[in-house]
């Protein structure tokens, strides 16, 4: 790992000024994606501004929303008892993701901004937009079975790896930031990109930015909710295909549903089509599967991944299927 | 495994011409450097100025509690709490398996939360408390989770099992050691290339059930 500058910040205002002032310094949070990055030379900062020391670690109810802080832990906010009573769909994605050790380590905020494990952006002897724009993409005609069937583009095809930030897609969540222009909100569906000619862009903060936390709204879909794993392990592994789903049924008719995939685009998918569907139809495999294939609307195979097409509509049905057998 | 011996010593004689061999690289390449190189220099090498220098601006001061033992140190802020154990600290129990924060080998305990030393940058950590594997022995006694994986064969070459051991521990303080199955899913960081799961289960499983203070 190339050294580097290390200094650590007492407020936001200071790490935003540090960071402004330098265009090689970057935040560092937990660690776990970064450090790694840095060791493989993928990224080379030269100055580190350690936010681990600003108060942003609540997680707290307040009015009509449940507020979590970007520094709070992932394994805190999948254990704590406000996000499993009210938000338990967030709870299931983050117990989904990484091990217990890399849990206790990330934040909420850093998941966000994790970066993609394509194969082709993490060598950096292979050609990757999104490392080194103008470079072309290693993934589009080679080894892509993780790679995206949604949204994508000829300049990338590489998939957002988060389970949390599925959860956070699905349950209409706010992002909160604060930046050298003052504080704003960013939608969740609006925070991640698709690739388009940027790929090198995750998302749409820009510099000097610092994320301070997420807002879920209240809702109605805490009580039959299912997060769907489907990867080459049991546990400790990327998704090939994940759906996130919560529901609210009365007398066996969906009122409101919210449903989202990941390991399929560059950003957290929302299946609104298959939602708008099934609301105010009844809890039937017919008419899940129904919505799951609308939801494959568009969808792209590049070689390897082509079963990802027949996986994600029937990773789609399991879940409705699951979730909806949860009472 | 029958071995010939004619065949090892031959070994042992090709094992000697080969140091020999880089014995005399290394002494002619060094001859051939200070041959070229001019006095100021080698002057400026043999006290380490370069490296002084760089010292002074590079490294950043460190105060960390590791098994008990305070810390006061200086050091490089890329220099990951993993590499501060086995490189500075000889503490080499905790094991480098990937690096690349995969496997699990490098697991310890900070602040009583189990993390992986490999993607820790040391320089994040002042004022903080450490435990690694060395630290987890009450004086001559064996910690139950060590003496739990020996009585269950916990483990084959070994090298994964002081990460394991950590996270064992951590997994039942946690409250996640109720059953096989949440064992295994909060066990799942470990990974264990001799293939020891079903006996390192036992082993939480066994001290877990045994209700011992961990």
């Amino acid at each position: 790992m190339i050294n580097f500058q290390y200094i650590k910040a007492s407020t936001p205002k200071a790490a935003i000024d540090a960071l402004i002032k330098d265009s090689a310094a970057q935040f560092i949070a937990g660690g776990t994606n970064l450090v790694d990055l840095m060791k493989k030379g993928v990224t080379a900062p030269e100055k580190l501004i350690d936010i681990t020391n600003l108060d942003l670690k609540k997680i707290e109810k307040q009015k009509g929303k449940l507020y979590i802080g970007a520094l709070a832990l992932n394994s805190e906010v999948a254990e704590h008892d406000l996000v499993s009573k009210e938000q338990p769909l967030l709870s299931l994605a983050l117990k989904a993701g990484a091990s217990q050790q890399i849990r206790n380590m990330a934040t909420v905020g850093g998941n966000m901004l994790q970066r993609t494990r394509c194969p082709y952006f993490y060598n950096t002897d292979m050609p990757c937009n999104k490392r080194q724009p103008g470079t072309g993409c290693g993934a589009l005609k080679g080894f892509n079975r993780m790679h995206a069937i949604f949204g994508a583009s000829d300049k990338c095809i590489a998939v957002h790896p988060s389970d949390m930030c599925i959860a956070l897609m699905a349950l209409n969540a706010t992002v909160l930031i604060t930046g050298p222009k003052g504080d704003r909100q960013i939608p969740f569906a609006d925070f991640h990109r698709l690739p388009g000619d940027t790929p090198q862009k995750d998302n749409n903060l820009e510099r000097g930015d610092l994320i301070i936390g997420v807002e879920i709204p209240d809702n109605n879909c805490n009580q039959h909710v299912h997060y769907l794993k489907v990867r080459d392990r049991t546990s400790y592994a990327f998704a090939l295909v994940s759906v996130a789903v919560a529901l609210d049924i009365q007398n066996n008719i969906i009122k409101d549903i919210r449903l989202a995939m990941g390991g399929v685009a560059h950003k957290p998918w929302r299946l609104k089509e298959a939602e708008n569907f099934l609301k105010g139809r009844t809890v039937s495999e017919d008419n899940f599967r129904q919505a799951a294939t609308l939801a494959m609307h568009g969808a792209k195979g590049h070689g390897y991944n082509n079963f990802k097409l027949k996986l994600a509509p029937n990773s789609i049905v399991e879940t409705l299927k699951i979730a909806t057998q949860k009472a | 495994m029958a071995r010939k011996k004619s065949s090892g010593s031959h070994r042992e004689e090709d094992r000697c011409n080969d140091e020999a061999r880089r014995y005399f690289l290394k002494q002619s390449s060094l001859l051939t450097a200070i041959a070229i190189t001019p006095p100021t220099i080698l002057k400026a090498v043999a006290s380490e100025w370069d490296k002084k220098a760089a010292e002074y601006f590079e490294k950043t001061p460190l105060t960390i509690e590791i098994n008990g033992i305070k810390h006061k140190l200086s050091i490089e802020a890329r220099v990951t709490l993993l590499d501060l154990f086995r490189e500075q600290l000889a503490l080499p129990g905790t094991k480098k398996g990937c690096d690349h924060g995969q496997c699990g080998a490098c697991t310890v305990h900070v602040d009583g939360k189990r993390v992986l030393s490999c993607l820790t940058l040391a320089v994040m950590l002042e004022g903080k408390k450490v435990t690694t594997i060395e630290g987890l022995a009450d004086s001559e006694n064996l910690h139950p989770m060590q003496q739990a994986f020996i009585t269950n064969d916990g483990f084959q070459c070994g090298y994964c099992t002081p990460g394991q051991i950590m996270s064992a521990v951590a997994c039942i303080r946690e409250g996640h050691a109720d059953s096989d199955e949440e064992i295994r899913e909060y066990m799942s960081g470990n990974i264990c290339r001799c293939g020891a799961y079903p006996n390192i289960v036992k082993a939480i499983a066994d001290v877990k059930k045994g209700g011992q203070k961990v």
